[in-house]
């Protein structure tokens, strides 16, 4: 089992690399002079020239490559030009407020998408079956920032239940309460999605495992339904449906750029759409590269967790 | 159509099958040391002769579907070789595929499997005829029907999908398209095991009946020892990937010499059979990734002495009546 | 005899009875609620240049922000005085076209990597998916944005950005598929015949994946249309004057709190356009699932439902023995047709006894089986008629829970294939307790004693050891002892076989016959076997009964029936099966086939087939006829002892 983490730790290095790799050349595809154009109006010949010199744009690609993957195992991500801070502190900081908010979306979509496709396989074709199988539907029809924005309309501005942006209150805030205070709209809206995807695939793979041959052997042997369903199917459909939710991380990231945006939370998302606008190039740069090693390693705890479930996997 | 007698079996061997191995796995890894591997077919030697049926009987694990594919050339052995009619099949295999499918046909073990869902049985009868004939439209139109004809099947389910038919009618599809190019050996893998017990004789009896028509050699593969005894002239048995036992078939079964051929045999249940030989529970196969030195069989068999675990017996260590032989140093009849 | 018809016997093709694809489409209201919603909306957006609209790029600042339902404007107007209908119409004609040239693009691309990586394999395979996998390794979102960011914003870099995001769901989709695809028969036959790969792969395997390509771009058509609509919201999608849903809504969104129908209204469309995109797409995917088409995709409900006249039940009949079925029948409808799989059986196995049920496919010797403790799946399957008697009790008729009671404990089950029997996730000790514990409560130390010792009893050795050992590291046959050690977990009085040898190797057969044999001795359980094959009936039975077409045609002693079979059919199945020890005997085969049980003939079942039918066998019912306590057979021309069919 160790040795498995090991071997799949492993394997995430090079994957990492070509992440690495492929950030970088994405930057490089920028159209005219790089420098220039990481700089915007801060643009002088000297400053141009400092530039050129610290990240080596003056030299071949593979050159440019090690000189920045050198600075990046130092911690040095390049400086913002924009926001006059160190790119690493400034994408660490958002990235935090972003975990909060994609944390906390992630386990209340892995957990009411579970119920409900459960729920929604065993009563097949009953009424809670074809209410959950409508949400979900809607659930993955709706643009989320378009929800988003009729939820504040709704809670924040009509009912004043719930504050309509931030993270923490301007005057007084920064306590857990005030925190789960404005927390709620957003995650709740970013979990919209998800969870019904989730829903979807638990409840066909629930309706699977339940034609297995080992669930009549259950049947068989005289177990309750509820057994049959909970401890048998379960834990077969969870194998299933564990991958996907490492999966849906990648989209409730996905959908937290929107959210922060319509709820202005001072997340990793609303800071790279800023910095697309602006052009601050070494922030996109930053904040995709973070982003994205936080993805893969996600994705390799949810293929450790997997591999637990399965033993036929080893 | 060839007008061969079926019996002649002096022309000398139609297939040559010398010192065949087939190791899967084994490759060399990134950093040092070598995947596991699997020897599923060890040092195999064995030849057919013009118009005869060979029966390969075996167990699971034993190779007999793996040296199907490597006849019909859908694989290539680790080592050795594999002549056909006195060319190299494995070369044959390589170079030009098509010459090869010629001469040498393949039965599937699930009918229905071996047919593409997706298309009519017109199409894929046609396929063989048009890449591995010359034939011209009206050749290919006239070869179907005769084709038909010769597997008892109506015209009318040319146009037909797959899914349409029952396993034994699915059957003669696949053995028809076999034989569309005019094959001169066919390998014949479980053909019947999927079928129903009223639908394999039919089957078994249209085979031995477009043997003699059409001339034909036949591999016959099965688990089935009363199957392959009714239709084999000689039988070929196997275990872990090795030649055991190989006899005439009315031989092999009355008299065999190998104890594994024995405990097949006697394992088989049979209508009026109520006793059946039985090992317990710890008579397994050896593990395929560890394979013992010496005779696979040691561990289960009540013969064995020092000198079976040692050495591997060689393919004819024991002779019997004409050809004859069993890889065993202590074969049934002798002390 | 050339067979010249598809099915036997040479009736009129019956309508079909499965539900066909119109049918089905049309019964399901919501996905024919979802067609006619986007319909509408694509016939709008298509008709937008002819429709009397007013200019959608026009500004008239004296005219911003006024509410719906004004003059002129149905929809009201945005923060530049700009009718909202007309934008909306022309919006929607570019999110449209937006959408679908991305998937399309994506499908395109996405599937020729998937379908070259999963037939060619090795290196090539590796190759393609490290490359999908890096790009995967992106939120799909981080990539879009970053090519945005190097591009620039704008429509046309917001569909590259979005297509190539999405190329790998495909290709990994579609690998996936063709991997399956790859390994299939069909396929060597394709090589055998002559084709190149190329020709393979699009001729022969690319026809099979083409309906997951069509249901793939189905269910991702309407999230392209969103997540352009999201980039355009960001901004960096459509560039004005060009004009999107998404980015009307994006310039909505400064407003939203004194004008919220200009945010509002196009929100709606890209709401509706999806949805119905995705219930039609859920509706004609529910077609194409050839499951459904079965009418079989539902699941199993806990026990078999019990349909049966009231006054229809069969009493007991007057021999004891712990099992005593009557006159059970159990059908299945499936579409508008009922098979009846069971059409009346009787049934009577004395203590310590082994009855043998002997049938091909479609006999319904496995139904009949399953029906005694209800394991038959309830859709389709019903039981409607006779009885079944354990030691008294009407099975048919007792509650859920006293089944639940009984299974596993006073009736046990073997089935034919236990790698698939027993669970993959939970290792043979817990699935042994488990067995145990349910009838019998002890501690789990005291049931782990017990599960060794019932793994002693099957004599699998190192029995402790094997406890922690999951299902898929032991062979065919030790996973099989383990089967029959869960079924005499609780001292079961019946146990029923399922072709219990049938998936094994000879040798192992043997082993499992003797000890199944032997423990049925020791413990005085009788035992119901199913097989297809007589010479385990001589093995291990000691009666045997006979189905054809989901009625019992013979019973008796296995000895008796093999030696002097009375009925036609089963004289011609012993015929028809090759005997060791006897090469030269000619098999006699079977002309014809089963009938199909949804449209069995008037009289016998076996009439068609039957070297010796009469006048008389086409019309009427054939009773059982018993000329002694064991022997029966149901026959008007059964064979005399000696005689051959």
């Amino acid at each position: 089992m160790a040795a498995y983490i090991a071997r799949r730790l492993l394997a995430a290095i090079p994957v990492l690399f070509g992440l690495t790799i492929i950030v970088f050349l994405i930057m490089a595809m920028i159209p005219g002079d790089p420098a220039t154009a990481i700089l915007g109006s801060y643009a002088t010949p000297e400053n141009v020239e400092k530039l050129n010199r610290d990240l080596g744009l003056d030299k071949s690609l593979p050159e440019q490559y090690f000189i920045w993957i050198g600075n990046l195992f130092q911690g040095d991500l390049g400086r913002s030009y924009t926001l006059n801070r160190p790119v690493l502190d400034e994408v660490m900081e958002r990235f935090s407020a972003t975990l909060i908010l994609a944390g906390t979306s992630l386990i209340l979509c892995s957990v009411f998408g579970l119920l409900a496709g459960i729920v929604s396989a065993v009563r097949q074709y009953g009424w809670a079956d074809k209410i959950i199988t409508l949400l979900v539907l809607i659930g993955i029809s709706t643009p989320s920032f378009w929800l988003g924005l009729l939820l504040i309309l709704v809670f924040a501005v009509n009912l004043r239940l719930f504050p309509a942006s931030g993270m923490y209150a301007i005057y007084g805030g920064g306590d857990l309460p005030d925190l789960l205070h404005h927390l709620a709209l957003p995650a709740l809206t970013l979990s919209v999605v998800a969870t019904g995807v989730i829903a979807r695939l638990t409840r066909t793979a629930m309706l699977e495992v339940l034609r297995q041959d080992y669930i009549r052997t259950a049947r068989a042997k005289g177990l309750s339904e509820r057994k049959v369903i909970y401890k048998h199917a379960f834990k077969s459909a969870l194998v299933g449906v564990v991958p996907v939710i490492g999966i849906q991380a990648g989209f409730v990231i996905g959908g937290a750029v929107y959210i922060e945006t319509v709820f202005q939370w001072p997340g990793i998302g609303s800071m790279l759409v800023t910095a697309i606008s602006t052009r601050d190039l070494l922030l996109v740069q930053g904040g995709v590269l973070v982003v994205a090693a936080a993805y893969v390693l996600f994705n390799l705890l949810a293929d450790v967790v997997q591999t637990i479930l399965d033993p036929r996997l080893r | 159509m060839n007008d061969m007698s079926p019996t002649r079996s002096d022309t000398g061997a139609l297939l040559d099958i010398r010192q065949v191995e087939r190791i899967f796995g084994g490759e060399k890894k990134l950093f040092g040391g070598r995947t596991p591997a699997v020897h599923a077919v060890q040092g195999l030697s064995l030849n057919v002769k013009k118009g005869e049926t060979l029966g390969v009987v075996g167990e699971s694990g034993c190779g007999k579907s793996t040296l199907a594919r490597l006849v019909v050339g859908l694989d290539l052995p680790t080592s050795g070789t594999i002549t056909f009619d006195g060319e190299d099949l494995t070369e044959l295999a390589k170079q030009n595929r098509n010459a090869l499918a010629r001469k040498v046909q393949y039965v599937f073990q699930d009918p229905v499997a071996s047919l593409n869902p997706r298309k009519t049985i017109r199409t894929i009868l046609e396929a063989p005829l048009k890449h591995l004939t010359n034939l011209n439209a009206d050749g290919r139109e006239k070869r179907l029907s005769e084709l038909l004809q010769a597997v008892n099947l109506a015209p009318e389910f040319l146009e037909r999908y797959p899914h349409e038919f029952s396993g034994g009618q699915a059957q003669r599809i696949g053995i028809a398209r076999a034989l569309a190019a005019g094959p001169e050996l066919m390998v014949l893998d479980e053909p019947v095991s999927a079928l129903d017990v009223s639908v394999q004789a039919q089957v078994l009896n249209l085979l031995d009946k477009l043997k003699d028509d059409f001339g034909l050699t036949y591999i016959f593969i099965s688990h089935d020892l009363s199957v392959v005894e009714s239709v084999s002239d000689r039988v070929a048995v196997m275990y872990f990937g090795r030649l055991a036992e190989l006899g005439p078939a009315r031989e092999i079964f009355r008299r065999p010499l190998h104890p594994y051929t024995n405990l097949l045999m006697r394992s088989a249940p049979a209508p009026g059979r109520h006793d059946l030989m039985s090992e317990d529970a710890s008579a397994e196969l050896p593990d395929p990734y560890n394979p013992p030195i010496g005779c696979a069989f040691a561990a289960r068999c009540p013969r064995r002495t020092d000198i079976c675990v040692a050495e591997q017996p060689a393919p004819d260590e024991a002779k019997g009546g004409q050809e004859h032989i069993a890889a065993c140093y202590h074969p049934l009849g002798t002390a | 005899m050339t067979e010249t018809t598809l099915s036997a016997p040479a009736k009129t093709k019956p309508r079909s009875s499965r539900p066909g694809t119109l049918a089905l489409l049309l019964n399901n209201s919501l996905a024919t609620g979802g067609l006619i919603v986007l319909v509408l909306i694509c016939l709008l957006a298509l008709a937008a240049p002819l429709l009397p609209l007013a200019d959608p790029d026009v500004t008239a600042p004296a005219d911003r922000l006024m509410p719906v339902f004004s003059e002129g404007h149905p929809l009201g107007t945005d923060h530049l005085g700009r009718d909202i209908l007309s934008r909306l119409i022309w919006g929607t004609r570019v999110s449209l076209a937006v959408g679908l040239s991305a998937t399309i693009i994506a499908a395109f691309f996405g599937s020729l990597l998937g379908l070259v990586a999963g037939y060619a394999g090795g290196r090539t395979d590796t190759l393609i998916m490290r490359g999908i996998d890096m790009v995967m390794a992106f939120p799909y979102i981080l990539l879009a944005l970053a090519i945005v960011a190097v591009l620039g914003p704008g429509l046309l870099n917001a569909l590259y950005a979005i297509a190539l995001v999405n190329i790998p769901f495909f290709a990994r989709n579609i690998r996936g598929i063709t991997l399956g695809l790859s390994r299939r028969e069909f396929v060597d036959a394709a090589r055998l015949s002559g084709k190149s790969p190329v020709q393979i792969l699009f001729l022969e395997i690319l026809p099979n994946v083409l309906p997951v390509i069509v249901i793939t771009m189905s269910t991702t058509v309407g999230w392209m249309i969103l997540e352009t609509a999201g980039l355009s919201f960001l901004g960096l999608g459509a560039q004005p004057p060009q004009a999107d849903l998404g980015s009307m809504l994006g310039e909505g969104r400064k407003i939203l709190f004194t004008a919220p129908h200009v945010s509002i209204i196009p929100g709606l469309m890209i709401f509706a356009l999806v949805m119905s995109i995705n219930l039609f797409g859920d509706g004609v995917r529910d077609i194409l699932d050839p499951r459904l088409r079965a009418g079989s995709l539902t699941r199993p409900v806990s026990r078999t439902a019990v349909e049966r006249a009231v006054g229809d039940i069969p009493a007991p009949s007057e021999k004891s023995g712990v099992l005593d079925v009557r006159q059970m029948r159990t059908e299945f409808q499936i579409g508008s047709s009922v098979y009846k799989a069971v059409g009346g059986v009787d049934l009577n196995l004395a203590e310590g006894e082994c009855l043998g049920i002997v049938g091909e496919s479609g006999s319904g010797k496995s139904v009949t089986a399953m029906s005694i403790m209800g394991l038959v799946p309830t859709p389709p399957g019903r039981i409607v008629g006779g009885a079944a008697y354990l030691d008294g009790e009407d099975l048919f008729a007792a509650g859920d829970k006293r089944i639940r009671d009984l299974r596993g404990g006073s009736v046990a089950y073997v089935f034919q294939d236990p790698l698939s029997t027993l669970h993959p996730l939970f290792t043979v000790g817990d699935q042994l307790t488990e067995a145990i514990t349910t009838h019998q409560p002890m501690s789990g130390s005291k049931a782990r004693d017990k599960a060794i010792e019932l793994l002693s009893l099957v004599r699998i050795p190192n029995a402790r050891e094997r406890l922690s050992a999951y299902p898929h590291e032991l062979s065919g046959g030790m996973r099989q002892r383990v089967c029959i050690a869960m079924a005499l977990a609780n001292d079961a009085k019946v146990l029923i076989a399922d072709e219990p040898t049938t998936a094994l190797d000879v040798t192992v057969q043997s082993q499992i016959l003797t000890l199944m044999n032997g423990l049925r001795r020791e413990r005085n359980a009788a035992i119901l076997f199913i097989t297809h094959d007589f010479g385990v009936v001589s093995a291990i039975c000691d009666r045997v009964a006979v189905m054809y077409a989901g009625r019992i045609v013979e019973t008796g002693t296995t000895e008796d029936v093999l030696a002097n079979p009375r009925h036609p059919y089963t004289a011609k199945l012993i015929e028809c099966v090759p005997v060791l020890g006897e090469p030269e005997r000619r098999l006699d085969a079977i002309e014809g086939r089963p009938p199909v049980v949804n449209n069995l003939p008037a009289g016998c079942a076996f009439a068609d087939r039957c070297p010796r039918v009469g006048a008389s066998c086409r019309s009427g019912e054939i009773d059982l006829e018993m000329s002694s306590d064991t022997r029966g057979v149901r026959c008007f021309f059964p064979l005399a002892p000696g005689e051959t069919a």
